[in-house]
């Protein structure tokens, strides 16, 4: 007979076994990559443009691409998805719509990126003739981001005791001081959480990217040009075999920066919660 | 005769959680400035009944109502009712402690600062004198600005009554008010109350019999969702009419 105290052991032992592996994933891809990438991450390399389609140069405007695509498809897809959210809690009952709304954002989460990215071409690109440019590959990253942030918004936004909007409106205040009061600073740790999922998607897409967003390493003057993104640039070089020292830097450039992003987002949520 | 001002007037009020019925054919007229405390086991209706005054119970889903209850003799369900306006006329303090997870001034700055007052010396006046008001004033002026979830369960409690002292209120209701609170903690709540009832209107849902009868002017005793019996504290206390009331003071069923 097993004894109770077996079946224990047995569990302890699987569930470390998982957690040290998903650690040693981790940290066998990062080592791989900046084990070749980080010697030839230097300054200049950060700073200077791609040259002879990358072989030399560096990934300044690629960095500055990335960038302005992530920031506009997280400001469209942030206000868009926090209202979803705080529509479907705290304005709507269970009811059809929010089911469909519900359905919708389900549905979405698990269309593949590359679909997207047609819709993109054929909507943003082609239809509302925005070419490849920053808007076009952000409005497009903003719909594909958006169930992700609706999503964790409003498990942030269920989490919150129903006594909070209970004294709230008890003190007088209207539906929307309550929001603004006492619901959304409240579910801004679980807000932040989702944002930054959609920031980690946004900076690692490639294929609704280059649909949308064109591949252009030159750099944009304004959100109406097409641009290149380190994910794209990491592709098109390791792809082509245009030089797999160049991809493996740009490797090490883009998990410094997305590590870089979770460090100021883990900061400012820390400021948060120990305000005060 | 000022005694006899009655401030709130209920008429044939009911109340109905879905297919649950709380509150059953209430008639009741509740004078000014006295202590009227509402008596009964659990699941009697009292908290329903506090709730429909500030109109707290409604924001339920599936909720429905029937009958009126006048404050003033303004109906508070019809329709050009503001319900910000009369939840800040009616306060409500809850049976479990609920600061909000902000600063002690926060919390008791909170109403005032919806009412669009912010003025910096005005709230600071308020919150010096609702903080007073509640009896915990002494115990919290020098940490003011840290977090309320800090301060023990009977500072919250006392830090509630204080926040909803802020509001200016007319009518003031207390569910519970000294559960989970030490007997210290009790009698200054207990005195504050004293104090309380020369300016408002005060519903008492107390914390057990031996606190009605130290505080209220009337009593009603509620059992199943229906009230019992009705009048002043001492003829409840000293010469019940109904068998039920009897029963439930004596302690023969709680």
């Amino acid at each position: 007979m097993i004894s109770r105290h077996q079946t224990q052991q047995v569990a302890k032992t699987v569930i470390w076994v998982a957690a040290l592996s998903t650690l040693a994933v981790m940290f066998w891809i990062l080592y791989q990559v900046l084990e070749e990438g980080l010697p030839l991450l230097r300054l200049e390399f950060l700073l200077d443009s791609p040259r002879q389609m990358g072989r030399t140069g560096g990934i300044f405007s690629t960095i500055v691409g990335t960038v302005a695509l992530t920031a506009v498809a997280i400001l469209i897809a942030t206000p868009l998805g926090v209202g979803t959210a705080v529509f479907l809690r705290e304005y709507t009952r269970e009811s059809r719509i929010s089911r469909v709304i519900r359905f919708g954002t389900d549905c979405l989460a698990g269309v593949p990126s590359i679909i997207f990215g047609l819709f993109g071409f054929v909507f943003f690109v082609i239809f509302l003739r925005m070419g490849w440019s920053i808007l076009s590959g952000g409005l497009t990253l903003a719909t594909m981001v958006l169930p992700t942030i609706i999503c964790t918004a409003e498990e942030a936004i269920k989490s919150i005791p129903y006594s909070f909007r209970e004294v709230s409106y008890g003190l007088g205040a209207t539906r929307w001081q309550t929001i603004r009061r006492v619901v959304l600073p409240n579910a801004f740790p679980g807000i932040l959480t989702g944002v930054l999922l959609g920031v980690g998607r946004s900076v690692g897409e490639t294929a609704a990217v280059i649909l949308t967003a064109g591949s252009s390493f030159l750099m944009p003057d304004s959100i109406f040009s097409p641009i290149r993104t380190m994910a794209i640039h990491f592709y098109i070089l390791a792809r082509e075999g245009i030089s797999m020292e160049m991809a493996y830097a740009t490797g090490a450039a883009l998990i410094l920066l997305i590590l870089a992003i979770n460090a100021v987002a883990n900061w400012l949520m820390y400021r948060y919660v120990h305000r005060g | 005769m000022m005694e006899d001002q009655i401030k709130i007037d209920i008429r044939h009020f009911e109340f109905d959680y879905g297919s649950v019925t709380a509150l059953k054919d209430l008639n009741l007229s509740i004078p000014a400035r006295q202590i009227f405390a509402i008596l009964g086991p659990a699941r009697s209706g009292k908290t329903t009944l506090l709730k429909s005054l500030n109109r707290l119970a409604d924001l339920i889903f599936g909720t429905r109502h029937r009958g009126q209850i006048f404050i003033d003799g303004k109906e508070i369900y019809g329709e050009d009712v503001s319900l910000p306006e009369l939840r800040r006329r009616v306060g409500m303090v809850f049976d479990l402690p609920t600061p909000l997870p902000l600063s002690i001034f926060e919390n008791v700055a909170y109403g005032p600062r919806l009412k669009g007052n912010g003025d910096r010396r005005r709230l600071e006046e308020v919150v010096e004198t609702s903080l007073r008001g509640a009896v915990l004033w002494e115990e919290v002026k020098d940490r003011l600005h840290t977090s309320a979830l800090r301060l023990s369960g009977g500072q919250q409690q006392r830090l509630c009554i204080a926040r909803m002292l802020a509001l200016e209120p007319e009518i003031i209701m207390l569910d519970e008010p000294c559960s989970g609170l030490d007997p210290i903690s009790t009698a200054s709540i207990e005195k504050s109350l004293m104090t309380l009832k020369e300016k408002y209107t005060i519903l008492l849902v107390p914390h057990n019999i031996q606190q009605a009868s130290r505080v209220a002017d009337r009593v009603g005793f509620f059992l199943g969702g229906e009230m019992i019996e009705e009048g002043p504290a001492e003829d409840i206390f000293t010469r019940p009419k109904m068998k039920k009331t009897e029963d439930y003071i004596s302690g023969r069923f709680g």
